[in-house]
């Protein structure tokens, strides 16, 4: 994994300007003089406005004002602001029930299957909005693949797993040509050597690892824009997460991808940004050496040096 | 003693013996945490003194109550004047039925003939005598046991393990009682049938294709010859159950999907239930309401739409045994497919499926093992079903596959056989257990041949 550390390298020699820079006087930031976490919670309550930089030009994905609620009286996540880049790794880490998988899951409106799940604000796919009356969910989920904690590959066998896609979506006129995308698909994932032989096995046979990078190769299938990825190693071991994790830095150059995690070292080694979320509200975002060497906001900081989560 | 306060003595002695089991551990070991450390827990050595205390006890009783009769019977027998056994073997029985007769109702005064007078005084002088030495036996036992129990009591005794024997043996016990039960009633139906196909060929039997199982039960009747084909009978419980399952599991499974899948928690939870009431619906009740609703309005139907429908048709009793099975069959697949786990749902959501992509081509395949589960209860059920047939479809037994004639099933058969006065060792009598051992090895090589396929699928799918 020699990538991780040569961009952790160059990030550190810009660092000292980019934080001093961006959040001049700000009395939120963690190098201050040290603050009570119930006053900066309040703080965040009453402007929940992340630092950093959540917003950028000609993003993939642009959110405003993002809020989810489940049935009505529980608000999952509050007014979140965040623009996602094109072919970016963005992490979006923080605490169990910060709300990072929820504003995950709005992104190719997983939410519509919870039912009270209710989603507020401006969502926009290539300033197509999402939650649009005329963007049919089944469409939209075929441009946004999704990629599961729990490797979750369907009861048939390997080549019929990734073959789901295409076939739904039509995407191949014979046969032929879905044994094409399927051992492209597999190629991509890493997966075909490992597999070749015995395309006609169920995908259930695999190993925890394999099962997961069959599950990417499902979702790589349908050529999708975007990739999410809700914890995909935290059912995997350290050698299995590894080789995923190269996987998702290849992957950057054909798909934007945007992954939970709760592994900080997993965020650091694989993400160009990252979004810190805290008890629903997006706290900071920032270039992921940035957020992980000089944070601004006090419960960043606290977070990634272990203090809680 | 009679049984019943023999048995609250054996319990009262069994708590007796388990309270004094544990504080006799706790003694020995100076406390719970005292210097001699228990192997078990103080309650196991409680259990185990109980244990040895009616463990014993019990089974001598449960012996000796079943012996006892038989004994005595065979004692006064014996003692019986050579000259009753001298008449014939039948007679001596007869006298011991007066004896017992007599003991029952407690009339021995006002009996004149002394040979019996004597034998039942005999009977009631051996049962008082048994009863008195039953219970000495047994609380000897108990007490035997609860000393030897709670002398071995110590420290190192591995009481925890031995109790778990013996409940392990209790276990064993209960499973196999079933599984003997079952034995029983097939080596009793085997054993009838062979005596069956004594008097009737087995080609004759199952490949013969006419069934008229009158005969003559004296000489002196006149009555058919009768001829066993049970061709008739099993096409006839073919078609109805293949109707019955035709209904029961599309609209079945289609309800389950809609339950499990596309229904509001609120309705599934009203719904369900309300499905689940067909099933405690008594068979008798869908029989009449088959033979008195449905076969009529088939009947007219047929008239109107210028087909000859009989009265009693294979159609009305198979569609009201269909609409008996759909609890059967939506219930059990209602649970399989809620069991399917939600990150399969997810996955296919996720690539963009559909819901009903997603339902056809993950979640069914999914659960099919369980459906075929259900599948399967519900055949063995339409094959089984007697009540609605006997009332909607007739009793004549016809070679016929058209659903709009009368037919009979086996089990129609099995009753009418069975039913009436009849000679227990005639062909016709017999006739139901091979009937019955038949339909017997049906469902078995069914259930073998579902069993396969859902392990098949089961390899496949989990």
């Amino acid at each position: 994994m020699s990538f991780a550390t040569t961009s952790l390298d160059t990030g550190m020699t810009k660092q000292p300007h980019s934080s001093t820079e961006t959040a001049p006087g700000n009395m939120r930031r963690a190098t201050t003089a040290p603050l009570d976490i119930e006053t900066v919670v309040e703080e965040l309550k009453e402007l929940p406005q992340p630092v950093g930089m959540p917003l950028l030009d000609d993003p993939k994905y642009h959110t405003r004002d993002v809020s989810v609620f489940y049935n009505e009286t529980k608000q999952a996540i509050f007014n979140v602001d965040l623009d996602i880049g094109r072919n970016e790794v963005i992490a979006m880490i923080g605490p169990s029930g910060c709300g990072k998988s929820t504003y995950l899951r709005c992104l190719n409106r997983m939410n519509d299957t919870i039912s009270g799940c209710r989603v507020t604000g401006e969502l926009l796919l290539d300033g197509e909005d999402v939650y649009a009356r005329s963007q049919d969910p089944v469409l939209l989920r075929a441009r946004v693949g999704m990629v599961f904690q729990k490797p979750n590959p369907f009861p048939k066998s390997i080549y019929d797993n990734v073959a789901y896609g295409p076939r739904l979506h039509g995407l191949a006129n014979n046969r032929a040509e879905l044994d094409e995308i399927v051992e492209d698909s597999l190629t991509k994932a890493g997966l075909f050597k490992e597999v070749k032989d015995r395309l006609n096995l169920p995908g259930t046979g695999l190993s925890g690892g394999q099962q997961q990078r069959l599950c990417i190769a499902r979702a790589i299938a349908v050529s999708p824009e975007v990739i999410l990825m809700d914890e995909p190693t935290s059912a995997l071991d350290p050698i299995a997460t590894g080789i995923i994790e190269e996987l998702i830095d290849t992957l950057r150059q054909s798909f934007t991808i945007c992954i939970v995690t709760h592994s900080m070292q997993q965020a650091a080694r694989i993400s160009q940004r990252t979004a810190y979320f805290h008890m629903g509200y997006l706290v900071e975002v920032n270039d992921t050496n940035t957020v992980f060497t000089n944070p601004e906001h006090l419960l960043t900081e606290n977070y990634i040096t272990g203090r809680f989560g | 003693m009679n049984t019943s306060s023999l048995l609250t003595l054996l319990l009262i002695l069994g708590l007796l013996s388990y309270y004094l089991g544990r504080k006799k551990s706790l003694a020995v070991s100076n406390g719970n945490r005292g210097q001699h450390r228990l192997h078990s827990l103080p309650d196991y050595y409680g259990y185990l003194v109980a244990v040895w205390c009616l463990l014993p006890a019990l089974v001598v009783l449960l012996c000796w109550n079943m012996l006892n009769t038989p004994l005595i019977t065979h004692a006064v027998s014996n003692s019986l004047p050579p000259e009753v056994h001298a008449v014939s073997p039948v007679n001596a029985g007869l006298v011991m039925g007066n004896v017992k007769r007599l003991v029952a109702t407690r009339s021995i005064a006002t009996e004149t003939d002394p040979v019996q007078k004597a034998a039942a005084e005999k009977y009631l002088d051996l049962q008082a005598f048994s009863r008195i030495a039953r219970t000495l036996v047994v609380l000897a036992l108990a007490i035997g046991g609860f000393l030897y129990g709670w002398k071995r009591v110590n420290p190192q005794l591995r009481a925890r393990n031995q109790v778990e024997q013996v409940i392990r043996g209790v276990m064993i016990l209960c499973a196999s009682i079933a599984i003997l039960t079952t034995l029983g009633i097939i080596l009793s139906v085997l054993f009838e049938s062979l005596r069956f196909f004594h008097a009737v060929p087995v080609h004759e039997f199952l490949f013969g294709t006419h069934w008229s199982p009158q005969t003559a039960i004296r000489a002196d009747q006149v009555g058919g010859s009768g001829s066993f084909g049970a061709i008739p009978l099993f096409v006839g419980t073919l078609l109805i159950s293949a109707i019955a399952l035709l209904v029961a599991v599309p609209l079945g499974l289609m309800a389950a999907i809609y339950l499990s899948e596309y229904a509001t928690p609120r309705l599934r939870s009203i719904a369900k239930p309300a499905l689940e009431i067909l099933a405690g619906i008594p068979t008798v009740v869908y029989g009449f309401f088959a033979a008195l609703t449905v076969a009529p309005l088939l009947r007219d139907l047929g008239g109107m739409a210028g087909l000859n429908v009989a009265s009693e048709s294979a159609l009305a009793a198979g569609l009201v045994m269909g609409i008996m099975l759909i609890p059967f069959m939506s219930s059990l697949s209602d649970d399989v497919i809620n069991a399917v786990p939600q990150s399969m749902r997810d996955g296919s959501y996720g690539m963009g499926a559909t819901q009903s992509e997603t339902i056809r081509q993950v979640i069914i395949p999914a659960a099919l093992p369980g459906i075929v589960g259900a599948f399967l209860l519900a055949a063995s059920r339409a094959i089984g079903e007697t009540m609605i047939v006997v009332m909607a479809a007739g009793l004549s037994a016809r070679l016929t596959v058209n659903p709009l004639e009368a037919v009979t099933t086996v089990t129609v058969q099995i009753v009418t056989l069975l039913t009436g006065d009849q000679e227990f060792d005639s062909p016709k009598t017999l006739a139901a257990f091979a009937l019955g051992l038949t339909l017997f090895i049906l469902t078995l090589i069914l259930n073998i041949v579902a069993l396969h396929i859902v392990r098949r699928y089961r390899e496949q799918y989990e």
